[in-house]
């Protein structure tokens, strides 16, 4: 970076690195909620966690520019629209509101359990688009509380 | 069980330095201690998706709660009728809660007398039913979805007013 924003290079590295196993194993304690401990929760606290981590190294413009607060605060309004279509389809498709009206499949294969994994994804995106709106919006207001002057 | 008290006495240690303590950033790192030690009671009892949620949600947790520290500026102490009202307001509202919780909550069989006469029926016939290995997914998603329904409506109102709260168009 040639801006002096962040922390250091140490940091910046180690960050650069880390992200994206740390979104990895965040997808994948979302696919494999039907099968290990986890689901969408966790697995969307763990993907909002990487963008915090990297809104900490590298300041907010760079985390901005991976994903923005609209991004976010749209992603979680999918999640959470997704989640209920899927609800809502269950009345017609299996007859009461979240049925599983999907083929249930062989136990401990990634594709099995009926909407079980669909419900888990549409959780994490809700969990992580919103967890990470909220920390954009701590960040900007604390900016805008001081006067422009940030100490970092 | 020796391990369970000496952790939970951690627990309540951590909580009374987190009440007593003269900075508020201490107080903060204190409540984190508890729940990771929290998060070691759940693994030690065995119950690994709500270890892995507790871990991962303490740690957002403090990063939030360091950065809603260091904005502490003009947003805290009330004072005068304003705190006097918001203290009555808030001893009613606990009243009547206490009231309406104790005449629910004197309907409900005696504790742990039917044991596990609900969760044995989840734990026979979650796989075949539901088709899902983890029987927590399978409870969380399929038998009680509609509570997790209600968790997102409560996460996603509690995103929405954090927003409007925190929002830089429109202030001043």
């Amino acid at each position: 970076m040639k801006e002096n924003k962040g922390m250091t290079l140490i940091v910046k590295t180690v960050i650069k690195f880390l992200v994206p196993l740390v979104i990895l194993f965040g997808v994948y304690i979302i696919l494999h909620g039907h099968l290990t401990p986890g689901g969408g929760f966790p697995g969307g606290v763990v993907i909002a966690s990487a963008f915090v981590l990297l809104t900490l190294a590298y300041g907010k413009e760079v985390a901005e520019k991976k994903m923005k607060r609209s991004l976010a605060s749209l992603l979680e309004s999918t999640g959470a629209l997704f989640f209920l279509i899927l609800a809502v389809l269950g009345i017609f498709l299996g007859g009461w509101f979240f049925s599983n009206f999907l083929p249930k499949g062989e136990p401990l294969k990634l594709l099995s359990a009926g909407f079980i994994p669909l419900a888990n994804i549409a959780i994490g995106l809700k969990v992580g688009g919103g967890i990470f709106a909220v920390f954009l919006a701590l960040v900007i207001f604390r900016i805008a509380g001081e006067g422009g002057e940030e100490q970092k | 069980m020796f391990e369970l008290y000496s952790l939970i006495i951690l627990m309540i240690l951590g909580s009374l330095v987190a009440i007593h303590t003269k900075y508020l950033l201490s107080a903060v790192i204190s409540l984190t201690l508890v729940g990771l030690i929290l998060c070691v009671v759940f693994l030690y009892l065995q119950a690994p998706d709500t270890a892995i949620t507790q871990i991962i949600v303490e740690v957002i947790a403090l990063v939030l709660l360091i950065r809603a520290v260091s904005i502490e500026k003009g947003t805290m102490g009330r004072k005068g009728a304003r705190e006097t009202f918001s203290a009555i307001v808030t001893t009613i509202f606990l009243v009547l809660f206490a009231f309406f919780a104790y005449r629910a909550l004197l309907d409900l069989p005696q504790f742990g007398f039917p044991l596990m006469k609900v969760s044995e029926g989840y734990i026979r016939e979650g796989l075949v039913k539901t088709g899902s290995a983890n029987i927590v997914t399978a409870v969380l998603l399929d038998f009680r979805a509609y509570d997790t329904l209600g968790e997102a409506t409560v996460l996603f109102t509690a995103i929405l007013g954090a927003i409007i709260v925190l929002r830089k168009v429109g202030r001043k």
